[in-house]
């Protein structure tokens, strides 16, 4: 932390820090003036953000009325999620081979996508274990969710229309074509994945877990202590990733090779919400909630490719 | 120290943590000589690790050849600081300065890399539960795949990851059960304990033998 303070006040050279700092300031003064008219309104519904990305989430107890309890994840989430059908079981002839194409354009997007993809990542980054993965937005649970309207892009989206804003944001790519080989095959092995689930209800492990609210700001300097000590081992003391043979082996969080600004996980909401039940990878939950805002906030920090939906 | 922007500085900043600071060049022909005459009062490597560093399975010596240098180098500068305990090591280990560690390093990763298809045939009982951790782990339990950390079909991620590939199962085994037992205790971050906490015996037996000769 020494050699962070030194770096911002000796170099004489305006360093990027000082957005974070001066935002971080911002919001600090936000919060003292807006927190104390927000609980004077507390009967409202408080989570308007959430829509977005949990049109049932509302039927989810609010973490806001427990407070004091402080227990970190529903148990059920845990415990009682959908299973996918096992790969070795993947049905084999021409739907087979749509359904494995759609999982090798999932887990090797750089190979089987190229020409889509505008950076450095693969759709398992974010969607883990081959998007099987309760709590990781795995395919099971998105596929049933759709139809359905987006306060994103304000209309009704298929699932089509969801695959390609990820191509979009997440990627920072094209969206493959709606009648392509590749949204076929994606669509298909998403449809397989959700084998016997039930249609437009919210499956337990869906999404991310929604996080509590951090006890304090989320602080990106914080968060860059928790980055050196529990991500820098993969992601690269620099945070842009580790490759083997000119592909990424661990992802880029930051610069020009990760998601763009248009993406979900450039919300630090939706970060933390990852990284705490996620990351690192075989441990999570071991950060605590306020850890994960941290080091989402510091990871968001970072530039990135711009939102393409911003004009310059 | 996640701030620089200079390349340079990142460099320099990364070779500390690897612990490489102040070694010129790399010496594979005296790091040779080391692993194949020892050195002072040092047993030569070979000893135990195999002509060509392809280890001793039946013993549980580990294949050293193609292993990544910077892993090599850590475990040699963990033995030598009690921080991986192995009453054999210790002494060798101790024995080393900073450049001959380096040295004997890039020797052994300098060597050819296990070979796909070489190692004990894969056909048994055990082989589809072996082959589903290393390739998919055990999500029921919150366990990755091996090959998610330690690279496709175990060839390691360097500079943390060592190779796994070809890796003989009885050392795979012990090591995996002294995580798990709190007596191996360098791994980064923990994240080796995480794992060897979620595998049952019968899940150590299988992927060890799997990993022997993974495809």
């Amino acid at each position: 932390m020494n050699r962070l303070l030194d770096r911002l006040t000796q170099n004489g050279k305006f360093h990027p820090m000082w957005i974070v700092l001066a935002v971080t300031g911002v919001l600090i003064v936000a919060s003292i003036v807006f927190i104390p008219a927000r609980y004077e309104g507390s009967k409202e519904p408080k989570q308007k953000i959430a829509v977005a990305d949990h049109a049932a989430a509302e039927t989810l107890p609010e973490p806001d009325a427990g407070q004091h309890e402080s227990k970190p994840e529903p148990a059920v989430i845990q415990t009682t999620h959908f299973t996918p059908p096992a790969e070795r079981d993947m049905p084999t002839g021409e739907m087979g081979d749509m359904i494995k194409l759609g999982r090798n354009i999932f887990v090797h997007t750089q190979v089987y996508a190229k020409n889509l993809v505008g950076n450095g990542l693969n759709c398992v980054n974010c969607h883990l274990d081959a998007g099987r993965k309760a709590d990781s937005a795995p395919l099971w649970g998105a596929y049933v969710m759709f139809p359905a309207y987006r306060s994103k892009n304000h209309k009704v989206n298929s699932f089509e229309d969801r695959l390609a804003g990820c191509f979009r944001f997440s990627l920072n790519g094209t969206p493959p074509a709606y009648n392509s080989k590749e949204m076929l095959a994606l669509t298909s092995y998403s449809y397989w994945l959700a084998t016997g689930a039930p249609t437009g209800k919210e499956l337990a492990g869906r999404g991310y877990p929604k996080l509590d609210k951090p006890p304090r700001q989320p602080d990106a300097q914080r968060g860059a202590a928790v980055f050196e000590k529990n991500c820098a081992i993969c992601h690269g003391a620099d945070g842009l990733g580790t490759k083997v043979n000119a592909q990424y082996a661990f992802p880029p969080l930051w610069g020009k090779d990760s998601f763009n600004a248009g993406a979900g996980m450039h919300s630090v909401k939706n970060a933390a919400a990852f990284i705490k039940a996620n990351m690192p990878l075989g441990k999570g939950n071991s950060l605590s909630v306020q850890e994960a805002w941290d080091v989402a906030q510091f990871v968001d920090s970072h530039d990135r490719p711009p939102d393409p939906r911003v004009k310059k | 120290m996640t701030f620089a922007r200079n390349p340079a500085v990142e460099i320099g900043l990364l070779l500390l943590l690897a612990g490489q600071a102040g070694v010129s060049h790399a010496d594979v022909k005296a790091g040779e000589a080391i692993a194949k005459s020892g050195t002072g009062n040092i047993s030569a490597c070979m000893l135990c690790h195999g002509l060509n560093g392809e280890g001793r399975p039946p013993a549980g010596f580990p294949r050293l050849a193609g292993q990544n240098r910077d892993y090599l180098v850590k475990q040699l500068k963990d033995f030598k600081a009690k921080l991986r305990t192995n009453p054999l090591m210790r002494p060798i280990a101790s024995a080393l300065n900073t450049a001959q560690m380096n040295d004997v390093a890039d020797y052994y990763a300098s060597l050819p890399p296990w070979k796909p298809g070489t190692g004990p045939a894969q056909n048994t009982a055990q082989t589809p539960r072996g082959a589903q951790l290393a390739q998919h782990g055990n999500w029921d339990k919150g366990m990755p795949a091996c090959f998610a950390c330690h690279g496709a079909n175990g060839a390691g991620i360097p500079p943390h990851f060592p190779s796994i590939a070809g890796q003989n199962a009885v050392y795979i085994s012990n090591q995996l059960n002294a995580w798990k037992a709190g007596t191996r205790i360098n791994d980064p971050e923990g994240l080796m304990k995480a794992v060897a906490d979620k595998l049952s015996p019968e899940d150590i037996s299988a992927v060890s033998a799997y990993l022997a000769n993974p495809k």
